[in-house]
């Protein structure tokens, strides 16, 4: 059953078409979030769906009635807002700002009930902002800020909420506290929640759906781990240089360029802070031997010029061992990451002895390179 | 919530009592001292006659020197100078939330320029056709040039978003309708020239009973209609997203904005020519007195601590170099300017 839903959406501005036949169907308490590039439209959808701006064509149905019909005040009362609108109120406490959020439910002069005061301190204290209640809003920073133009659209008391890239101005920290709220106001409220995000990475992690936006007729709706899985990140971004990793959701500067001057020995972690030093100095390195399934591997496919890599979950084939001697006797460099040797890949050390054998230096440090 | 409530109480009783001692010594001093004994004594003996329509109250007026000064000098003067300048402050207030900016004023946006220049048209090219200058046709001739001079302030205000772009065109504005004006001039008889100027120059001085009515009547309606949008007033402070998304309808608010903004500003003009610099720094004041921009409380106060200092400023216009009278404009920017660079001064700080 959904909740929300666009049909053949088209949004832009002026009556020019920027993105075509959106079609974005959630369920109450969900998250619904916005990806894409820079100025590829993930305002203007926003935008469309809270009436800031007008639909070009087709239109948001709530429970099957068309948002657009609705007047003003059913709008307040149906929809939030957490706009990117930098807003310089005047001797405004917090508090006062929060209990703007009741502006649809209060009277003709806007006299606050015991009801919308209640109101007012629970979307505080969901937003842990309690002991920002009585300061004046512009004194605040911007993760503080954040959080209280949260909990005025909270206590608008509505069943949905848009934000337009509410993270934008945010340390990680605030990023991560502020995404929390929000699922915990999906999940305890059945608040269903839009959003447009910058990272990626979260937009993953906190979504239950997401919706690609690239400009024109590109708009991709659908499970996160789906649309973002191998390497439609760097295609969604155009990404040239570097590259977004979906299982960590981290990315990855680009791989040095030029022939590889070092064979990197890693496993077990040890290998990524090696290789990504390497990569900030610009050395092209071969990494091996790894296994299919462990986190080095993740990372060396991005970053090593060629990666030596055996099948999970059983000893190393000979044949891969031969082939790692012979690119170390090449390279003519092996450097060492003091991965621990075990049953599994004592090929690794075997590798080691060689190498000493056939007299090609050995180093520990990158900085020996 | 206690503290603040606390706050405003104690800002209106001081209003008050210092409107009532101005009251006070506004009828009291000029160059006929009326001891304050006979100031009460003869107010309630004429508030009394009135109530009852006593025949005698008409007699009364007349029945002695201090009477007559009292009641058709300087008592309308004072009522005159308190209501506009409470306009004003409503006026710079509506304006300051229109443009969410603290500086905007009917004077410094060049709005009373412009209701200036309307009225000075008025006067020189169609009072020939008019028997004598209606006090409705001054009105609605003031009203008209705010709200032109508003439109075009407002069409700028689209281009750039700039606070002090919008001061810079505002005085530009002011600069072309002062020279119309003067153009104007050029072609009047000197029986108009006289008029336009000392009404130009801004004073409460020709005030009369008809006046007070009217401006009473006008200023208290207007302040009263935006009282009632105090609601939105205090939401549009967020923004237009914001105002939007809160249901209120953005352009029908903002429209009624500038109409009462216009009026007010407008009906100042109309009946005491051009005041400079009341509007931007009365509800300054009275923000920072209360701790608060709540426009429930802020209307009110700024009514009143407008009409606070512009009688404070007419009684030093009118004593300070007597028998010789000073434009009333010269003491409130003696008074409101530093008011203005000092707001400048600080929001600055804050604002990085």
């Amino acid at each position: 059953m959904s909740y929300l839903e666009t049909k053949e959406l088209s949004v832009g501005y002026h009556g020019n078409i920027l993105i075509h036949d959106i079609n974005i169907r959630i369920e109450k308490g969900k998250i619904l979030t916005l990806v894409g590039p820079n100025g590829a439209g993930k305002s203007t959808i926003l935008k469309s769906i809270t009436r800031h701006l007008r639909a070009i064509s087709g239109s948001v149905y709530v429970q099957d009635r068309d948002m657009h019909r609705w007047s003003a005040k059913e709008m307040a009362t149906h929809l939030a807002v957490v706009l990117t609108d930098r807003i310089h109120p005047e001797l405004m406490t917090c508090q006062e700002l929060v209990a703007m959020g009741r502006y649809p439910h209060t009277n003709a002069i806007g006299k606050l009930t015991e009801e919308d005061r209640q109101k007012v301190e629970e979307a505080l204290a969901l937003v842990h902002g309690e002991e920002l209640s009585g300061q004046d809003f512009g004194t605040l920073s911007d993760g503080q800020k954040q959080r209280i133009l949260l909990a005025r659209a909270i206590c608008q008391d509505t069943e949905i909420i848009v934000l337009d890239e509410p993270t934008a101005y945010l340390d990680i920290r605030y990023k991560v506290e502020f995404l929390e709220i929000l699922r915990k106001l999906a999940r305890e409220k059945g608040t269903t929640i839009i959003l447009s995000l910058h990272e990626i990475d979260l937009a993953c992690k906190i979504s239950d759906k997401l919706l690609c936006v690239k400009g024109d007729r590109l708009s991709l709706f659908g499970d996160p781990e789906e649309l973002l899985g191998g390497t439609n990140a760097n295609r969604l971004y155009d990404m040239e240089k570097g590259s977004y990793n979906p299982i960590f959701g981290s990315v990855e500067l680009s791989k040095p360029e030029g022939a590889p001057r070092v064979f990197v020995l890693g496993g077990g972690g040890y290998g990524i802070p090696i290789y990504r030093q390497l990569q900030k100095w610009q050395i092209p390195f071969a990494a091996g031997i790894l296994f299919e399934n462990e986190i080095d591997t993740q990372v060396a496919r991005d970053l090593a010029s060629a990666a030596l890599v055996a099948p999970a979950f059983s000893p190393i084939p000979e044949a891969i061992v031969k082939e790692a001697f012979h690119t170390m006797k090449q390279i003519g460099a092996v450097l060492d990451t003091h991965c621990p040797i075990g049953p599994f890949n004592a090929c690794n050390g075997r590798l080691l002895e060689l190498a000493k054998d056939a007299q090609i230096p050995i180093f520990h440090h990158p900085e020996e390179l | 919530m206690r503290f603040s409530s606390f706050r405003i109480t104690f800002s209106a009783v001081l209003m008050w009592a210092l409107l009532m001692l101005g009251l006070i010594l506004n009828v009291n001093i000029g160059a006929v001292q009326i001891p304050v004994s006979q100031i009460f004594s003869d107010l309630w003996q004429g508030i009394w006659l009135l109530l009852r329509k006593d025949s005698a109250f008409e007699t009364f007026l007349t029945s002695s020197t201090n009477v007559r000064i009292l009641f058709s000098i300087r008592l309308p003067r004072m009522l005159l100078a308190a209501i506009l300048g409470g306009a004003l402050a409503v006026s710079g207030f509506l304006l300051q939330s229109f443009f969410r900016n603290p500086i905007a004023g009917p004077f410094v946006l060049g709005i009373s320029s412009g209701a200036k220049m309307i009225v000075g048209i008025t006067m020189i090219f169609l009072l020939p056709s008019i028997a004598s200058m209606n006090t409705m046709v001054m009105v609605l001739a003031a009203f008209i040039g705010s709200l032109l001079v508003t439109g075009l302030v407002l069409l700028f205000a689209q281009k750039v978003q700039n606070m002090s772009m919008l001061l810079v065109i505002g005085i530009m504005v002011s600069y072309i309708c002062g020279a119309v004006t003067d153009f104007c001039i050029t072609f009047a008889d000197d029986q108009n020239i006289a008029n336009l100027t000392t009404w130009s120059m801004g004073s409460f001085s020709g005030a009369s009973w008809s006046a007070v009515g009217y401006s009473a009547a006008i200023c208290f309606l207007a302040t009263g209609l935006a009282w009632l949008l105090s609601k939105p007033i205090g939401a549009y402070a967020l923004g237009e997203g914001y105002a939007q998304s809160l249901g209120i309808h953005v352009k029908t608010f903002r429209v009624s904005l500038i109409l009462l903004s216009s009026l007010l500003s407008g009906c100042v003009t109309a009946f005491a020519g051009p005041i400079s610099f009341v509007g931007i720094a009365i509800p300054h004041i009275t923000k920072s007195l209360l701790k608060t921009s709540r426009p429930a409380v802020v209307i009110p106060m700024s009514f009143l601590t407008g009409a606070v200092f512009c009688i404070y400023c007419d009684l030093l216009a009118r004593t300070a170099f007597s028998p010789m009278e000073l434009a009333i404009s010269t003491v409130t920017s003696v008074f409101g300017a530093p008011v203005v660079i000092y707001m400048m001064a600080t929001r600055k700080g804050q604002r990085q």
